[in-house]
């Protein structure tokens, strides 16, 4: 198998599906020539050429509401978002008009759209370039929110959201770009609404996605040590929820632990803490855990952003906790 | 206001301010190669008459709504480089006690409102804020600084026609460096100009050489006057050019170092100034070679306050979420 960083299969998967269909286009500020600011479009304007790749103006609004309308009459546009902290800009054309015209039409719209963008703390990028967004777009009916944490993931699960006929929110994180892991050969895909046990095991399920992935990873290990087999379940995405994973191995191991960067109140979390808790009851050994960032804006000082985020320590501790 | 009414002692603090903004970011450039920069951080280089030509002919009193370059802005309406080092260097000390970093930092005892780490994040604020001064009756005015770049944000056009329809004392102030991060204003901005857009608000649009300190004096000079007098916003288009990356480490695979020298060479707003001065006979060699010194011990000053600060305990990340917790 190929190793590949996360950032390279990104790339992939959109050379890819360029390539298989002409219908599919990129948009985005810094997208083209410059390749991203992340590099994640790195080599496609020189493939494809400024007609495929768009280098838009600062214009957020315009950039998801343009997509939408070519979505609208025949193309597959991956519009890019550069931070998900500016999917704020553009949430009236997400939440109003991109996730919705599909329904309000009774069907007669199709919208084959994905927005890419990428979120979570970085270094020091302080409070409007380092959140974790994703429990808003989840609110939203109508939007697939997408969040892999691996790079055969990232490059199954981009491929699916282009050939989907549906928007989606495709959400990466900063940190995970140069993270490498191995790649299939050939042309696979992930699907959508499907998650990945990670680790498996039968003390404690840890349900996690994007970066905390690697963290609950990390976790693991630390607790295997210990003798605490901690299973981590990979949600991979957001909407559609893979209930029957998280339901089969917390009825497997009686213990739920739920981690996401995201700030605790109103996060995502809570919807699959409930979900436990309305299909699982019986089973919870120990009441349900959130390990979650801290309902603060990410501030900039070192010492400060890493306290109010979830780290391999936390998590660790928390299961410790649970049993 | 005018330049009649520069003294030699007024042009003389104009020269001094510049040089204390370009010694700040070649400073702050320095620490961020050192790794002691959390952040990344935009620097301003080469566009100091901007920043220090605007804040020369606005009061103490008056806001400034400033953007993720804002280094300079702030400093030219009279923020303190200690903590404001402090501050980026993620200190407890710091204007923001280490929550804001270099995109955020402000100061609101200066009326400085803010950088913003948003593109466009700046108008709507301005406009607010100049609101606020016509409710409240006092003649102050509001300035929002913004890149060529953010001239294509709606919160641009937005503000503008608000602004305008209640002719609010806020001036526009555009610092077009050419580029918006790596995208030349020749492909990004439809019709070519900022100060044109005016003309759809039916307000004045002027156009500045963003590199001559005193011509930007002169230019928003005349916008201050129109504000002041209840006539309404105007925006104030400093033609200018910024010599490092986007960011500190950015590659600038788009443009050429022949392009950087050329600007250096022949426009840069300090070397112009201090040719002008020498000539006028108001500053000498050594007044000058002085006067650098200074601005570095200000700087070293600085930085030595900003390394030796305390950093923000864990803890204090949980303060200051709400005013009455
Ligand atoms: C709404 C929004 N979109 C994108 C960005 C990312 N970004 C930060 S600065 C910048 C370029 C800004 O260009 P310009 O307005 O010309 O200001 P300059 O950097 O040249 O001072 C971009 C795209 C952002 N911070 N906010
Ligand atoms: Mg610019």
């Amino acid at each position: 198998m190929r190793v590949m960083s996360y950032r390279e299969a990104v790339i992939e998967a959109l050379r890819e599906e360029m390539t298989r269909d002409g219908n599919v286009f990129l948009m985005g500020e810094d997208v083209g020539r410059m390749g991203g600011v992340f590099q994640a479009t790195a080599g496609l304007w020189e493939t494809f050429g400024p007609s495929r790749v768009f280098d838009t103006p600062i214009s957020e609004v315009a950039i998801v509401g343009a997509a939408l309308g070519a979505a609208l009459v025949g193309l597959r546009p991956v519009a890019e978002i550069m931070f998900v902290d500016f999917t704020g800009v553009a949430m009236d054309q997400i939440a109003n008009q991109v996730a919705k015209f599909h329904f309000m039409t009774g069907g007669q719209a199709i919208v084959p759209l994905v927005i890419r963008t990428q979120g979570g703390v970085g270094f020091g990028d302080a409070a409007q370039h380092s959140q974790s967004l994703e429990a808003w777009h989840t609110h939203i009916p109508g939007l697939k929110v997408v969040m892999p944490s691996t790079p055969s993931d990232a490059k199954g699960l981009l491929k699916t959201s282009i050939r989907d006929d549906n928007p989606i929110i495709f959400i990466e994180h900063k940190l995970l770009y140069q993270t490498e892991g191995p790649i299939p050969e050939g042309d696979y895909l992930v699907p959508i609404g499907k998650a990945d046990i990670k680790k498996e095991g039968k003390d404690v399920t840890i349900i996690t996605w994007s970066k905390m992935v690697l963290d609950s990873l990390e976790a693991a290990s630390l607790l295997e040590e210990e003798g605490i087999h901690a299973e981590v379940v990979d949600l991979r995405t957001l909407n559609p929820l893979d209930l029957d994973t998280i339901i089969f191995s917390v009825k497997k191991t009686g213990r739920a632990v739920i981690v996401h960067e995201a700030c605790k109140t109103g996060g995502f979390g809570a919807e699959i803490a409930a979900l436990i808790v309305e299909k699982a009851f019986d089973y919870l050994d120990a009441p349900i855990q959130r390990i979650a960032g801290i309902d603060t804006p990410i501030p900039y000082a070192a010492p400060l952003y890493r306290a109010v985020i979830p780290n391999p320590d936390k998590i660790a501790q928390a299961v410790r906790g649970l049993l | 206001m005018n330049q009649a009414k520069l003294g030699k002692t007024d042009m003389l603090n104009l020269f001094k301010k510049m040089l204390l903004v370009r010694a700040f970011e070649e400073k702050a450039g320095e620490l961020f190669q050192q790794n002691l920069i959390p952040g990344f951080i935009h620097l301003s280089i080469g566009q100091e008459a901007s920043s220090v030509g605007t804040c020369s002919v606005i009061r103490p009193n008056d806001y400034v709504a400033s953007t993720h370059r804002g280094h300079g802005h702030m400093i030219a309406k009279g923020a303190d480089p200690k903590r404001m080092f402090a501050e980026i260097l993620g200190k407890s000390t710091g204007y923001c006690k280490g929550k804001g970093g270099s995109m955020h930092i402000a100061d609101f005892s200066l009326g400085f409102l803010g950088a913003n780490g948003v593109v466009g994040g700046g108008f709507p604020i301005a406009v607010g804020a100049g609101l606020s001064i016509k409710l409240r009756r006092t003649d102050q005015i509001a300035i929002v600084f913004f890149g060529d770049g953010a001239a294509n944000r709606g919160t641009f056009h937005e503000a503008l026609n608000m602004a305008a329809i209640w002719k609010l004392p806020v001036i526009f102030v555009c610092e077009n460096n050419q580029y918006a991060s790596t995208t030349s204003i020749s492909y990004s901005l439809a019709g070519g100009s900022i100060a044109g857009r005016a003309c759809a608000y039916g307000i004045p649009g002027y156009t500045a050489n963003g590199n001559d300190v005193l011509e930007v004096r002169e230019i928003v000079g005349r916008a201050v006057l129109r504000a002041r007098s209840g006539e309404g916003p105007s925006i104030v288009e400093n033609k200018t050019y910024r010599y490092r990356g986007h960011f500190e480490g950015d590659p600038q695979k788009y443009r050429s170092p022949q392009e950087i020298d050329g600007f250096k060479k022949e426009q840069d707003p300090i070397a112009v100034f201090e040719i002008r001065l020498k000539t006028a006979k108001v500053l000498t060699d050594s007044a000058a070679k002085k006067m650098r010194k200074d601005v570095a011990q200000i700087i070293e000053d600085a930085v030595h306050y900003a390394r030796e600060a305390p950093l923000p305990q864990p803890e204090d990340a949980m303060e200051d979420l709400f005013v009455n917790p």
